[in-house]
């Protein structure tokens, strides 16, 4: 017997309510609908995605997804050098491409027992402070962006734009920068670089002023920031999160001053700490922590001033030599020739070196057998931390606060997918 | 109704739409030069002088796009609501005044193309259709964010609907007519009606805000969360059908201001004095004649204050960030609603008392 059209949609319905496809196909028609925000959204910024089912704004469930920017990262360390592995460091937070380099630089050194010079040190920080801010700009901006105010992220763009043109005038790239290199930098700072810094010290200040003027007591930023995303003491500890996010609910913990890398013992700052954990402390946080890098910044380039020592750290293991030296002396071509073709010899160890990012504490581990490669390389990344006590966070919240908080994460996909 | 009043009416009509999209044009360069001012961009700049010819640029571009629909939606409504969007605006402009009555051969023609007792009724009756082409559009289009878009839109629109109709009431308590030429006289013979009522005027002003979904209002777009809302699946002509609509409603809410609140298109109380002198100088004799030349001066102030309130209203939305959907509600039930309900009340002692003892 033939059916009839009728029976057979009947039919169609009684099975797939049965099956596990039938909360899809009626998602539109039911209130718990099920939303998509990413992996292309306006808000992400980045490739991720958040699964939400909604009823009307309020998000009752969410599942995250992440892995869209996955380029293994972690494996291609263990085929490639020491060296080559450096441009993949730009890739992870590609905001503040400088700590990255630098913090790798860092953990390759401390395997190899060397100590950097003084000049190269103060290099070194600059640069870890001018990508904090620049970091904490693009953070802020973009979370006041996401929130409607677009004034703020132009206003702030710009002076992240003089930040990369100072990191231009160091190492001749803005985004990606592969500028550190174990044992030393890849090239001296030029000399404009005290002036335009002592210019940026003066005039980024007063945007920062500025945007606070716009924002800190506006009605309607604190009203869709304050309480929102709240994330207790006990938390934060709890889902190990670090940097920005951990002091903005309360702990007072920088790695900065309780793990004191570099000079940071001996240069004058403080460590910004906020109570509440939400997205206005967030906010407040990272404010006054490009603040305090500007303090820094200015005691760095007094200090760099003064120590005209040589950039590169005496050790034949992992010097590289002036490219006119290369051209004109055959035993240095031929040490140059070595160094890139075969790789430094890394003794057989293994080390964990965290610095404080802009978002957390970045770290990499690498266990070394020896030869040019690492055999293992992991990297700690903030965002991934972070990223995971979002999932609870954002339940029972409105969309429009979900985006604010995803934004006061500052959830970077490259460095989350690694 | 004779010949010369039907052939004025349909020069008006024409001369509005022709005034409104080129100012609708202008308006959004002027929106892209003023933001670009505000954030310390330079915007548009290549084409013409001051990249003035930009939305024409745009324009051209618009028509040439193909015109998408997506599979799954409802075309019928998908379609009828771009067109609505633009009409409704339009509609409402009808019945506002922009000068007084012209002679022409004996003729009283009216600055407005349809002369109601009841002027501003209808275009209260109008703005609050402005609510179904949003709501028809996010529907139809079949997508998610659309449908919320369009949800936002519905109970935002309606919420500021009352409370701008009960400013709007309390202002027609004090001038104690519907014709708004009648509004504009009482204004220019005592003072601005923000002055008797500034509760009115605020509200209504911030009404006005979230009826056009103008940036500390603008949820149902809400590009960050929601993608772009309502018209998230419209491309081409019909995204700029919906683009131009919001331009139209706040050329119309910025007349509807001015006309309420800012003395309409007397510049400035008592200044029509002035504006007599200065046509008084060129010695002419005729009174019509100089009544025609004195309504000149009357369309002039009346587009000064609609430039002042279009710059008002792209100088607040790039200034505030966007509220949050359920404060905007609060805001406007719990705050707007009960303090535009006294103030019906508190005016209707006013003007009983003061001002028609």
């Amino acid at each position: 017997m033939k059916k009839t059209i009728k029976e057979t949609i009947k039919e169609t319905i009684k099975e797939s309510k049965n099956s596990v496809d039938y909360k899809n196909i009626t998602d539109f028609y039911n209130p718990n609908i099920l939303i998509n925000i990413g992996p292309s959204h306006p808000a992400t910024h980045g490739t991720l995605r958040l699964m939400c089912q909604l009823n009307g704004e309020v998000i009752e469930d969410t599942k995250f997804e992440i892995g869209y920017l996955h380029r293994g990262k972690e494996k291609l360390g263990e085929v490639k050098t020491y060296h080559q592995w450096f441009v993949y460091t730009d890739r992870l937070n590609y905001c503040s491409a400088l700590i990255n380099n630098i913090a790798y630089a860092m953990t390759v050194e401390n395997l190899l027992e060397i100590s950097i010079t003084a000049r190269c040190m103060w290099i070194r920080m600059i640069c870890m402070e001018l990508s904090r801010i620049i970091d904490h700009i693009i953070c802020v901006a973009i979370n006041a962006l996401d929130m409607g105010a677009l004034t703020i992220f132009w206003h702030l763009y710009r002076w992240r734009e003089e930040a990369y043109t100072m990191i231009e005038g160091m190492c001749g790239m803005r985004l990606t920068t592969t500028y550190a290199r174990i044992g030393g930098m890849f090239y001296d700072v030029p000399e404009d670089l005290h002036d335009n810094l002592k210019k940026f010290c003066e005039r980024f200040p007063k945007a920062l002023d500025e945007m606070e003027t716009l924002l800190t007591t506006n009605r309607i930023w604190i009203d869709r920031t304050k309480g929102v995303g709240r994330l207790s003491k006990e938390d934060a500890i709890k889902y190990s999160t670090s940097g920005p996010v951990l002091r903005a609910s309360g702990v007072d913990f920088d790695l900065r001053r309780d793990r004191p890398y570099y000079a940071y013992a001996d240069i004058d700052f403080d460590v910004v700490v906020a109570n509440n954990g939400d997205v206005y402390d967030r906010y407040l946080v990272r404010t006054e922590e490009m603040r305090q890098s500007i303090r820094i910044l200015k005691q760095c380039s007094k200090h760099l001033q003064s120590a005209n020592g040589p950039l590169w750290v005496d050790d034949r293991r992992v010097f590289i030599p002036d490219k006119i030296d290369v051209y004109t002396k055959m035993e240095v071509m031929i040490h140059h020739f070595k160094i890139f073709m075969e790789g430094i010899d890394v003794p057989p160890g293994e080390n964990y070196t965290a610095v404080e990012g802009p978002n957390g504490e970045v770290g990499f581990y690498i266990v070394s057998r020896g030869g040019p490669k690492a055999w293992r390389l992991r990297i700690k990344a903030p965002s991934f931390l972070h990223f995971q006590m979002m999932e609870n966070t954002i339940k029972g919240v409105k969309i429009p606060d979900a985006i604010s908080i995803l934004g006061s994460l500052n959830i970077i996909a490259g460095e989350l997918d690694r | 109704m004779d010949l010369i009043n039907i052939v004025a009416t349909l020069i008006k009509i024409i001369l509005l739409f022709a005034i409104s999209l080129t100012a609708v044009a202008f308006c959004t360069w002027l929106e892209r030069r003023g933001a670009a001012w505000i954030q310390g961009r330079r915007g548009p700049c290549r084409v013409g002088p001051f990249g003035l010819l930009q939305p024409v640029a745009d324009g051209i571009k618009f028509f040439f796009k193909e015109s998408f629909v997506p599979e799954k939606s409802n075309k019928f409504f998908y379609l009828a609501a771009p067109i609505l969007t633009l009409t409704i605006p339009f509609l409402a402009m009808v019945s506002i005044p922009f000068a007084e009555n012209l002679y022409i051969l004996n003729h009283e023609i009216p600055m407005r193309i349809a002369r109601f007792d009841s002027g501003i009724l209808l275009v209260i009756a109008f703005t609050g259709l402005e609510v179904y082409p949003v709501m028809i559009g996010g529907w139809a289009s079949n997508n998610k964010f659309s449908v919320l878009g369009s949800l936002r839109a519905a109970s935002q629109m309606i919420a500021y609907e009352i409370s701008m109709g009960l400013a709007l009431l309390s202002m027609i308590l004090v001038y104690g007519t519907f014709d708004m030429n009648e509004m504009v006289r009482f204004q220019e013979k005592w003072m601005w009606g923000c002055f008797i009522n500034p509760i009115a005027a605020l509200i209504f002003w911030f009404s006005i805000f979230a009826e056009t979904n103008r940036l500390p209002c603008d949820i149902p777009e809400g590009e960050s969360e929601i993608v772009a809302g309502y018209h998230l699946e419209y491309g081409a002509m019909k995204f700029a059908l919906f683009f131009m609509s919001e331009y139209v409603a706040m050329i119309m809410a910025s007349a509807l201001i001015a006309t309420l609140f800012f003395g309409g298109y007397s510049l400035l109380p008592g200044f029509s004095l002035v504006e007599k002198g200065i046509v008084a100088l060129f010695s002419i004799r005729s009174e019509i004649v100089n009544h025609n030349l004195f309504i000149i001066f009357q369309l002039l102030s009346i587009f000064l204050k609609i430039a002042f309130f279009m710059f008002v209203f792209i100088w607040v939305r790039w200034t505030l960030p966007r509220f949050r959907f359920d404060q905007l509600m609060d805001l406007g039930w719990k705050i707007l609603f009960p303090l535009a309900l006294a103030n019906v009340l508190l005016m209707g002692i006013v003007s009983y008392f003061f001002i028609y003892r």
